[in-house]
């Protein structure tokens, strides 16, 4: 009798959940303090204002080109918006699985009339893509970990004399490869002419094995302030403003260290081939999402500057701690002294190529 | 029944012979058994078999080559590369028309990232090409036939004239070209009597008319263009693609295409042994690019010390439990079962915890001053924490099968040994353990069997160097999107485990498997 | 045991208590790492290291604010919620298809026995990863992928062998006589089924159901692959933990769940028991 009730439940509970009321709609994002930023600037005021849309977040970011390569064989999409880095959104566009957006037709204008398209600038990398914040990928330290001499320097990471302990950076090419040639001596503007040709893919990674050893290779934006914090590395690099939640929120004994970082931004694409429903559900999310007021309120959870021009003037505080933001997003004229620009073209066409060979040489 | 004890068969109660009855009786029961195995038969071959199958047929499958560029694959059949360094102008034309078409499609890049497994260098290529294929010096085509008769202009005039079989007949490669232009507009919602006429469809007409030899029964627009055809000025196609890249000159290139045009390929299981069926037959990949005999070699090597940990752990274990009174070993079984019943991801969390360079092991040892706390020992993102976390995690599979096979060892045996003069040593090596040598094949095949393929735990604990296949397996499938050598891998690794399976079904048998 | 026979040599009662401090030690490996998860899962701070303050056994060092997290968290939440409607479901259904088989499996003339048993048990044998990557593209071909009944049908293939291994031992020691003396004492087979086969069978079942559960309820490859945001289980939320978005409320979860391990362990136990006098009382 006990296993027919429970039977009798346990199904009662599967249809039940099968007929929600309200419309569900897929956000993909990257998980950890970066999704929470937008959770709250971007869908807990938007579900406030539409209680019929149910927003729910699946951290695969890192493997939306695959998931999306697959649903789109499959010709059945799950997801409703994906939130990726510019080189994904280019590959994306490239390979027809991301929507062509007009972006001044669907987006909101700035508060004084600007289009769209002129308040974004730049920063329109493909037709797909709708940035919505610049970080950057930058090197955090442990303060009780480097001596007396903090680094100043991005070669630091390549001085194990001076700096010994693990370091951790991300597995895969893009930035590495560029600092590896930065520290061996290329000049910054002649950096992607070197790593173009076969000799100059070999001397990066010729740099990159003199502390191949001493490397933990990580694959989400938590795991180096995880590592920072628990002291499993001296230093490493991560996104900024990981980084900023590791050292103002929890007050860990870390620093960072703003030399040679790359730029970067991320923002939405959404799927192609939608059906008309979910795609007029998602159009109308992300014309809220990416106006001047909501870019702004993302910079009081999060240190990333907003991708909009118009949003800069309204970043204010730390929502909870209440430390102003400007000196720490990434886009700070203190910060930014020594920047690298990332060429999203180049790595559009090389990226197979050496994401080939730089797991090849991982895997040795 | 008495009275019928005349010759002939036995007769069951009903009449028939008794052997028909029996057997019919055997069919019916054997009918029923596979009726009730049935369903779960049926429900395991979709929802379980199928897929397998379907996974494993993308190891061998390459029709992305023929279905992007069929015209450039079917000429290029005809190339020889000792006869001439390079495929001749044709080859060019038809591929002028395929990446036209590829990257209206959107589907060159993925072309060239499928080519790129095979020689570095062709992604990038595909790539520039798609962004200048649009561009070509072919509009001169356009401009003169346009010139001769403004009818050329007007799409509907096209329309009109690949309608007509004769047509067709006489200009088949522009009819090819028209038709996947045509399937191509359809697919986006566009109607081709209203959209521009391409340059590449130009291109493909000038070559079919200077090929023409008879103008009978085609459309008058179409013979005047014959005639006039001859006086056309003309461009290279391939000086074209040489000018946006000097690579399209390198044979190699197109010996790939060529090689790669089969819709069926082993290039994906030679891959994954790191050979590659390159421009000249099968050979070993380039040093920097050799990984996986290694990889699986590694595979190997650690799920062998896992086993063989398991073992050396899980033997004193299993014999003091099978030797203890039933009270006591029920109470250390639990031991040996909570593990074995606790959440895969706690047991890994847990060794994460205790294996950290400033986790509870090297506390604990810097603590008792083992270690100094300037040289902790680094025990994870290495192949020491896949082993350890490994060990622990199959540690129970080793132990209940052993446990089991011991159980059933009567203690009189060594007895038997001891009072005829036998040292404890002897008694057990000699008497013993050969007893316990089932369970010892049982454990280390099922243990074996589950670490060769296992995924989490050295995702999360291994690092570069401690991780297996299953590692690279997903890596291909999520990342590097080259699902067909993840296919190859896995098939690779599929073939293994079940050549194990059918060992362990010949050493224990599948009947025999125990759960807890 | 308990006392030694007198006559042993030192060497002999050296070993005899060498032996088991071995053994104590390996069970103290077995052990200890599920047992050190349980305090650490108090820390208040957000870190998986134990801090001065919580070896010092200050108060101030422990929280429960993880298991708050845990409570109140919608992320951890849904999870609980999707592996509470994807378990049970997937349970039944490799149950009903499982127990089935098993009882034709026994049966005394089975064509292609051995065949049928391989497939059947293949789940089990194949490598995650393997079954995962399969079932991603063919589901994907076919809508089921990142459906909630793909990743039920999905887990009830996993859950299969270990019905068919459990019941099928149990029918191993069950007397088929029985079945024949029901039937001829008039019952039909379904009834003879009900009253007869199943009660003995039970403990089987029920140990083979829980087997499927915990094989749903702890599954990570599978669903990481077949389900999407809106299947996203327990262990899928704390693979993210591990791996992308480190907090310690996974070892809040994981306390958590040994805690429902020892029921399932002790409701295993009593089933074994149970069995073992039920078939006590079977003649022959």
């Amino acid at each position: 009798m006990k296993t027919k009730s429970f039977v009798i439940a346990a199904l009662g509970a599967a249809l039940a959940s099968t007929s929600a009321l309200a419309a569900d709609m897929t956000l993909v994002s990257w998980g950890g303090a970066y999704q929470a930023s937008q959770h709250k600037a971007y869908a807990e005021p938007y579900m406030k204002n539409n209680p019929d849309v149910n927003i729910i977040w699946d951290e695969s970011s890192n493997e939306a080109v695959a998931k999306l390569r697959a649903m789109n064989e499959a010709g059945n999409i799950t997801w409703d918006l994906v939130d990726v880095v510019a080189s994904d959104a280019i590959r994306l566009c490239d390979e027809g699985l991301a929507m062509e957006v007009d972006h001044d037709k669907l987006l909101a204008p700035a508060p004084d009339g600007t289009p769209a398209s002129e308040d974004f600038g730049d920063l329109l990398v493909s037709g797909c893509y709708i940035p919505q914040i610049v970080y950057s990928t930058t090197f955090g330290y442990r303060t009780d970990m480097v001596g007396d001499t903090p680094p100043t320097d991005v070669c630091a990471i390549f001085d194990l004399d001076k700096y010994p302990g693990k370091r951790s950076l991300e597995k895969r090419p893009i930035n590495n490869m560029e600092w590896a040639l930065l520290c061996d001596g290329v000049a910054k503007e002649d950096i992607y002419d070197v790593l173009e040709t076969e000799a100059g893919q070999d001397r990066a990674f010729a740099k990159l094995d003199s502390i191949k050893d001493q490397v933990i290779w990580w694959s989400a934006g938590a795991d180096t302030p995880q590592l920072l914090a628990d002291g499993e590395v001296v230093m490493g690099s991560t996104y900024n403003g990981r980084l900023f939640s590791v050292i103002e929120e929890q007050n860990q004994p870390v620093a960072m260290l703003w030399d040679a970082q790359v730029f970067d931004l991320d923002g939405w694409i959404i799927p192609a081939g939608l059906p008309e429903e979910r795609l007029n559900r998602v159009l109308d999310f992300v014309k809220f999402a990416t106006d001047t007021q909501r870019l702004a309120d993302q910079a009081k959870y999060i240190s990333y500057g907003p991708a909009r021009k118009s949003s800069a003037p309204l970043v204010s505080k730390h929502a909870e701690l209440g430390i102003e933001m400007g000196p720490h997003m990434p886009t700070d004229p203190a910060n930014a002294k020594n920047t690298f620009l990332y060429n999203y073209e180049w790595w559009a066409d090389y990226r197979d190529d050496l994401d080939a060979k730089f797991q090849a040489w991982l895997a040795k | 029944m008495s009275d019928t004890i005349q010759s002939g068969p036995v007769l069951a109660a009903d009449g028939t012979p008794l052997k028909r009855s029996l057997q019919r009786a055997l069919r019916r029961q054997k009918m029923r058994a596979l009726l009730l195995i049935a369903p779960l038969l049926a429900f395991i071959l979709i929802t379980f078999i199928l897929p397998i199958g379907d996974m494993l047929f993308r190891s061998v499958e390459n029709e992305i080559v023929s279905e992007t560029i069929p015209e450039t694959v079917d000429r290029l059949a005809d190339w020889n590369p000792d006869v001439s360094a390079l495929p001749d102008e044709n080859v060019f034309n038809a591929f002028y028309v395929d990446m036209f078409l590829a990257q209206e499609k959107k589907e060159h890049t993925r072309l060239g990232t499928r080519l790129n497994y095979e020689l570095t260098g062709v992604s990038s290529l595909f790539r520039k090409t798609g962004r200048r294929v649009t561009r070509f010096d072919t509009d001169i085509y356009a401009k003169q036939f346009i010139a001769l008769d403004p009818a050329w202009k007007d799409p509907q005039t096209w329309s009109a004239l690949f309608d007509v079989s004769s047509n067709r007949r006489a200009l088949p490669f522009t009819t090819r070209s028209w038709d996947r232009w045509g399937n191509y507009l359809r697919g986006e919602g566009k109607n081709p009597g209203e959209e521009d006429i391409e340059d590449f469809l130009f291109s493909a007409l000038h070559e079919d008319l200077t090929r023409l030899e008879s103008t009978d029964g085609v459309d008058p627009l179409i013979a005047a263009a014959t005639q006039a055809v001859g006086g056309f000025e003309t461009v290279s196609v391939r000086d074209q693609f040489l000018d946006i890249d000097k690579d399209w000159g390198r044979q190699d290139v197109w010996r790939i295409i060529q090689v790669y045009s089969p819709p069926f390929t082993t290039g994906y299981f030679l891959n994954s042994v790191d050979l590659q069926l390159g421009v000249d037959g099968i050979k070993t990949r380039s040093e920097d690019q050799r990984i996986y005999i290694v990889l699986f070699g590694r595979t190997m090597f650690m799920s062998l010390m896992i086993t063989f940990s398991c073992l050396l752990l899980g033997y004193p274990v299993a014999f003091l439990l099978s030797n203890l009174p039933l009270r006591t070993s029920n109470m250390l079984m639990i031991l040996v079962l909570l593990p074995f019943w606790t959440s895969l991801l706690v047991r890994t969390s847990a060794w994460k915890v205790l294996l950290q360079q400033q986790g509870v092991i090297n506390d604990v040892l810097v603590w008792l001053r083992i270690v100094d706390d300037a040289n902790r020992l680094i025990l994870i993102n290495n192949q020491t924490g896949t082993i350890i976390a490994m060990t622990h995690i199959l540690l129970p599979f080793m132990i209940l099968p052993l446990y089991s096979v011991m159980k059933t060892i009567p203690p009189s045996y060594v007895r038997a040994a001891k009072s005829l003069g036998a040292t404890d040593w002897t008694a057990f090596w000699r008497v013993y353990f050969p007893q316990s040598v089932p369970g010892i094949g049982a454990g280390a095949i099922l243990v074996f069997i589950l670490s060769i393929g296992y995924y989490i735990t050295p995702e999360l604990v291994g690092g570069t160097t401690g991780v297996f296949i299953s590692n690279r397996i997903a890596y291909h499938i999520s990342s590097s999107l080259n699902w067909g050598l993840a296919a190859a891998l896995g098939s690779i690794l599929l073939i293994l485990v079940l050549a194990l399976y059918w060992v362990y079904d010949k050493i224990v048998g599948i009947d025999n498997v125990k759960l807890g | 045991m308990s006392t030694l026979p007198p006559y042993l040599t030192t060497g002999q009662i050296a070993w005899h208590y060498g032996f088991r401090v071995i053994c104590a030690l390996i069970f103290f490996f077995l052990i200890a790492p599920i047992i050190v998860i349980i305090p650490l899962s108090f820390n208040a701070e957000n870190f998986f290291t134990f801090t001065p303050k919580m070896l010092a056994l200050d108060p101030a060092g422990y929280s429960l604010k993880h298991y708050e997290d845990f409570f109140t968290n919608t992320n951890w939440q849904a999870a609980l919620y999707n592996s509470v409607r994807i378990a049970p479901v997937a349970t039944i259904l490799s149950v009903s298809f499982g127990t089935l088989a098993a009882i034709g499996l026994s049966q005394s003339h089975v064509p292609f026995r051995s065949t049928i048993m391989a497939i059947l048990i293949s789940p089990m044998i194949v490598p995650l990863i393997i079954s995962a990557a399969g079932m991603y593209f063919f589901y994907s071909r076919i809508g089921l992928q990142g459906s909630y009944w793909g990743v039920v049908l999905a887990h009830a293939a996993l859950g299969i062998p270990f019905v068919i291994i459990t019941v099928t031992a149990t029918l191993v020691g069950f007397d088929r006589s029985l079945v024949r003396a029901a039937a001829n004492l008039g019952a039909n087979p379904v009834t003879t089924f009900f009253k007869v086969q199943l009660p003995l069978i039970i403990p089987g079942v029920v140990s083979g159901a829980l087997f499927a559960f915990i094989t749903s309820f702890d599954e990570v490859v599978v669903v990481l692959f077949v389900g999407s945001a809106g299947q996203k289980t327990l262990p899928w939320q704390m693979f993210i933990g591990l791996r992308e978005q480190i907090s310690p409320t996974i070892l809040a979860v994981a306390t958590i769940l040994i805690g429902i391990s020892i029921v399932l362990l002790t409701t295993l136990e009593l089933m074994r028991r149970r069995s073992e006098r039920l078939r006590g009382m079977t003649p022959g």
